[in-house]
């Protein structure tokens, strides 16, 4: 038996935990983008109420780690990790809320069709979702390589939101009536690209555990 | 092997950087023998003024036999001999001519279980004045008040200063050693496992203490207890023992940095309860 085996398994139990809530975040971004596409106005409420479990995993992973911290007393790399995936499940909560952002704003655009067919928009949540499962593929496997390398991805990103802004001015100062459904878009883009930010914080976490520096990426 | 010492780099928060601090003891190049058996080898440390150093390392790293030679407490072992230099205030201890009764009083020390005299807690605490040749009755009566509140006892011992020190509570006791001790108003305490023989509230109370006597002290502590050592010092040194069963020095550094980002991988491995 290893030394420490009680904090080795309840890490690597952990650890489990954070990558299911990623996936399930980034599975519900996917989700509320490609219910946007499609108007599908049940599978936005769906991605709502999903949100909660979303959140209920993090608090969840919150309090084991906080129980591990008090009874096995972890030091140096032990101690990283724990303060990282205390730091990862805030983060991915608030990725599950731009998700049920989208979501919601899909509901307010009511039975309004598109302004035209979402293009950048599903490139633009397909990096960032990549992004996403990327870091946090470093981050189980402890890869500061990878996580210093992510966060350029990041530039892919801004320049799709930067075009789909532009087209949607464009489409505002043609026609003011189309300001509402534009105004609505924008901020479905946006709330992708506040994903593909923090998917840096959790490359610059991975660095952390790894090292031990405490880095700024991008 | 090459122990690392050099660091007196620490970000701004909890910790008061070595830059700030004075060095008040510098072990030079120091091994120490039983006889033939060399205890520990060529270990390179500071101990900065006013911080609390901590020594950590596995049973038998040679932490007590290096503690204990801060202050020449290796002389009553029979056989036991020093190499290298320990600097207290630039001079070296181990000089030709050096009064051992005197580095003794300038270095104190409390040991692993507390050891009161069979007296009262006042002669307790008089007693190492009383040595020094101290007669006055009434400045005796205010350094034997003003170490027993630095101890942190006043307020449990002040009715019946006559009681046996042997009466009190094992955290009290300890106290009282503490108090014993910085009655002569020693310079650097040695503390040897200070809080080993106490239950947890009692040794929390010595802990916060130690926090406070290091305002007026340097102080050197050996723990078992990694916590502890987190808890209390300002800067941790870890000991390990060679294949010749011989205590080097692995890492030296900021305490904050040691415990959250060691360099070496032998300290991650002992501070994470991988090894040792």
């Amino acid at each position: 038996m290893p030394r420490r085996k009680v904090l080795e398994d309840e890490l690597k139990s952990l650890m489990g935990d954070i990558m299911r809530l990623g996936e399930k975040v980034n599975q519900a971004m996917l989700d509320a983008i490609e219910a946007l596409k499609k108007r599908d106005i049940a599978e936005a409420e769906r991605i709502i109420a999903a949100d909660k479990e979303i959140n209920a995993l993090r608090f969840e992973i919150e309090r084991t780690a906080l129980v591990v911290i008090a009874t096995q007393q972890p030091l140096a790399h032990d101690l990283r990790i724990l303060a990282s995936i205390l730091d990862i499940a805030g983060e991915l909560e608030r990725m599950g809320d731009y998700a049920k952002g989208v979501a919601k704003i899909n509901i307010l655009m009511g039975d309004k069709p598109l302004l035209k067919p979402l293009i950048d928009l599903p490139r633009m949540v397909e990096i960032a979702t990549n992004m996403l499962k990327d870091a946090l593929t470093a981050f189980s496997n402890d890869d500061a390589e990878a996580a210093r390398s992510i966060p350029q991805r990041d530039d892919e990103v801004d320049a799709l939101y930067n075009q789909i802004y532009r087209e949607l001015i464009t489409f505002m100062i043609q026609d003011p009536k189309t300001i509402d459904q534009a105004n609505y878009l924008l901020w479905a883009a946006h709330n992708v690209e506040r994903l593909a930010d923090r998917v840096t914080n959790i490359c610059e976490r991975t660095v952390f555990d790894a090292t031990g520096e405490i880095v700024e990426l991008a | 092997m090459q122990p690392e010492t050099a660091v007196v780099k620490v970000s701004a928060g909890a910790q008061p950087a070595a830059a700030e601090a004075d060095t008040k003891m510098l072990i030079n190049g120091v091994s120490v023998y039983y006889k033939a058996f060399r205890a520990i080898k060529e270990i390179d440390l500071p101990v900065y003024e006013n911080r609390v150093t901590a020594f950590i390392g596995p049973s038998g790293c040679g932490k007590s036999t290096l503690l204990r030679s801060l202050n020449r407490m290796n002389d009553l072992i029979p056989g036991a001999r020093l190499e290298g230099e320990v600097l207290l205030d630039g001079e070296n201890i181990y000089a030709p001519g050096q009064d051992v009764v005197d580095i003794r009083r300038r270095v104190g020390m409390v040991f692993q279980r507390p050891n009161p005299f069979p007296m009262s807690v006042y002669d307790n605490v008089a007693f190492g004045l009383r040595l020094l040749g101290l007669r006055k009755k009434s400045v005796m009566d205010e350094i034997v008040e003003r170490s027993l509140r630095a101890a942190a006892l006043w307020e449990h011992v002040k009715d019946n200063l006559g009681q046996s020190g042997m009466a009190l509570s094992g955290g009290q006791q300890q106290r009282l050693c503490i108090a014993r001790a910085i009655a002569v108003e020693p310079e650097v305490i040695l503390m040897d496992e200070p809080t080993s023989a106490l239950d947890p509230v009692a040794t929390l109370t010595i802990e916060d203490l130690i926090q406070t006597l290091k305002e007026k002290f340097t102080i050197v502590i050996v723990t078992h207890n990694m916590q502890q050592a987190a808890r209390v010092s300002d800067f941790t040194a870890f000991l390990s023992m060679d294949d010749d069963r011989a205590g080097y020095l692995v890492e030296y550094g900021p305490t904050m940095e040691l415990f959250t980002n060691p360099r070496k991988k032998l300290t991650e491995d002992y501070i994470t309860g991988r090894f040792g």
